[in-house]
């Protein structure tokens, strides 16, 4: 088990993310891949701070500030999300072209 | 033994993401979302990474999928709704294909440089005393936008608001 094993899991995670993000319809589906894109980064952090590419901690304090900031994204956008609900009756990212309210 | 687990977590982490990514029911790509945050837990547990491992169980597990399905929830009329791809998809499965053949060969290329399997660990102590000496302005200002993301979330979500219907 070397860091190319973590570096292409990382790296798949990304990827499938990415093909979510751009692939799904609904905003929500969207926001879930958006939180695999964000594991995938987490992954290669951890593991490049675990291999000592960089200094040993840093990678683990950034991964930290990830998490911090993937959990007031999510419930900003859950909250964007209801609120988008509520006012056009559908979360299809493909409908919601405006923006106003 | 180490490396049994890896492809074991492996597989549950990457089965459960192209679960999020390709299943229609919108309550199933959560339920799989989960499995893959456990499974990235199991990752950190193998980097040595034990407070990252908790973290990522109590926040991501837990918080943040709670919330991702209590939108569902709300979001819904009656039956569970069945979401099809979008029709551009096959363009989205080559970009992204590509982006990870371009990360692939970058990490390949690279691989001999790194061909130790030495993994080395920070210790609790040593990660809080650089948390919060080398890092404290970030992290104070991470709480901050915690703080205001919520606040907002709150501001954002609340019923009754003029601009309604």
């Amino acid at each position: 088990m070397t860091l190319l094993h973590f570096e292409l899991l990382g790296a798949a995670l990304f990827c499938l993310g990415l093909y979510g993000a751009l692939a799904r319809r609904s905003a929500v589906l969207v926001l879930m891949s958006i939180e695999l894109m964000l594991n995938g980064v987490n992954v290669l952090l951890v593991a490049f701070a675990a291999y000592g590419v960089r200094d040993n901690a840093t990678g683990l304090v950034i991964a930290i500030f990830v998490i911090t900031i993937a959990a007031a994204e999510v419930a900003l956008a859950m909250a964007i999300v209801l609120r988008l609900f509520r006012s056009r009756g559908s979360v299809n990212v493909d409908e919601i072209d405006a923006l106003r309210g | 033994m180490a490396l049994a687990a890896f492809y074991v977590l492996a597989l549950v982490t990457l089965g459960g993401a192209i679960g999020v990514v390709t299943v229609r029911n919108i309550i199933h790509a959560a339920l799989f979302l989960l499995v893959t945050l456990g499974g990235v837990a199991g990752f950190f547990a193998l980097l040595y990474a034990e407070f990252l491992a908790l973290a990522q169980v109590l926040i991501y597990s837990g918080a943040v999928v709670i919330v991702i399905l209590f939108a569902l929830m709300l979001t819904r009329r009656g039956e569970v709704e069945l979401m099809d791809e979008h029709r551009r998809w096959p363009v989205a499965a080559a970009v992204s294909f590509g982006l990870f053949a371009v990360m692939a060969a970058a990490f390949i290329a690279d691989a001999a440089r790194y061909q130790a399997d030495v993994r080395s660990s920070v210790s609790l102590d040593a990660l809080g005393a650089v948390l919060f000496e080398r890092w404290a302005a970030p992290f104070e200002i991470a709480s901050l936008v915690l703080l205001v993301a919520l606040i907002g979330a709150i501001v954002i979500a609340r019923s009754g608001g003029r601009d309604e219907g």
